[in-house]
């Protein structure tokens, strides 16, 4: 089998990236403090950010989301980075990015929108979000929405706990979640 | 969206670079293929969310890499004749069957009658292939099969 040259090889994913023919973009980020991510955009904003990429499983469901054509294109990604980075060192409280949801459900992308709105370095309820997206009693419901979060740490679902004030549970996992909380100084 | 069984682009190139890579240094040499490993792929790309299915893509791919070196040389020699063979799956009898009937046909004529006959991919797919579309595809495909006819007809 001919090995393929780095050069030749980044050249062409720099080449599609600029095509502007993917579906989606993406990366794996090695290195950063809550370990490997995997991050995606589409050509309306980021479309992923995932714990513990396993790229077969990850890569077919982008695939399923916004289609097939799904190419690792690091540039691409170049914004994303430098955000998650400074997020990462405590340079960044917001991140200044669009967000595709077109995948997500009606009510997620709704409860979504609210968590948005959580700031960084506080923390709220999930009893509190199902009361402002008129749900009230829908807090389980929102535990679902945070557990699928397609864009974690972006979208803050690392901000929500329970009413007693404990972490309850996460998505990429309660260390995770409790790291983030420390680097906002949300928890002592 | 995607359809069943096309699998991400990512995977499809990494399972394929190689080979192409190959193919183009064989058939172009070694500097040009470089610039044709790029081409090929960005045409790959552009016709993969059209794809129906994921079968066959090897041949497909293959086939795309020929025709962009038989292309980059009409670039420079417009009266040159190059065999287009579509690549790939040698194992696959329906191929090795057409595979002397269609030794004479021009180029486009017997890549479009060898996807659509021994690969039966549909012809959109041969289109992207062949850097045309569909009805130039169908056209080509239809034409090598009259060819074939009046060959027949006269042996």
């Amino acid at each position: 089998m001919t090995g393929v040259p780095t050069v030749l090889d980044d050249r062409f994913r720099a080449a599609a990236a600029a095509s502007g023919e993917l579906d989606v973009a993406y990366d794996v980020l090695d290195d950063t403090p809550v370990g490997p991510l995997l991050v995606g955009v589409s050509e309306r904003g980021l479309c992923r950010v995932g714990f513990d990429p396993e790229p077969e499983a990850e890569l077919e469901r982008l695939a399923r989301n916004f289609g097939p054509r799904i190419l690792r294109t690091p540039k691409a990604l170049d914004r994303v980075r430098r955000e998650l980075d400074e997020y990462f060192a405590g340079r960044r409280r917001d991140f200044d990015l669009e967000v595709d949801l077109r995948a997500t459900p009606e009510f997620h992308r709704r409860v979504l929108e609210e968590l948005s709105r959580v700031e960084y370095g506080h923390t709220t309820t999930y009893g509190t979000l199902a009361a402002q997206v008129g749900a009230p009693r829908a807090a389980r419901a929102v535990g679902t929405v945070m557990n699928r979060n397609p864009l974690p740490i972006v979208l803050p679902c690392h901000r929500v706990v329970g009413a007693n004030g404990s972490l309850t549970g996460y998505g990429g996992g309660l260390d995770r979640k409790e790291w983030l909380l420390r680097l906002e100084g949300a928890l002592l | 969206m995607a359809r069943a069984g096309v699998p991400p682009f990512e995977r499809f190139y990494e399972s394929h670079k190689g080979e192409v890579l190959a193919l183009l240094r064989r058939r172009a040499g070694r500097d040009r293929a470089d610039d044709l490993f790029q081409e090929t792929f960005l045409r790959a790309l552009r016709a993969y969310g059209r794809l129906e299915h994921g079968e066959h893509l090897r041949a497909w791919v293959l086939t795309i890499a020929t025709n962009t070196v038989v292309d980059a040389a009409r670039r420079e020699r417009p009266t040159a004749q190059l065999a287009v063979e579509p690549a790939g799956e040698d194992e696959r009898p329906a191929v090795e069957e057409l595979a002397p009937l269609t030794d004479r046909l021009p180029p486009k004529e017997r890549a479009a009658v060898v996807l659509r006959y021994g690969y039966d991919l549909d012809y959109d797919t041969i289109g992207a292939a062949l850097g045309s579309n569909e009805e130039a595809a169908r056209q080509a495909a239809s034409a090598g099969v009259r060819r074939l006819r009046k060959e027949k007809e006269q042996r």
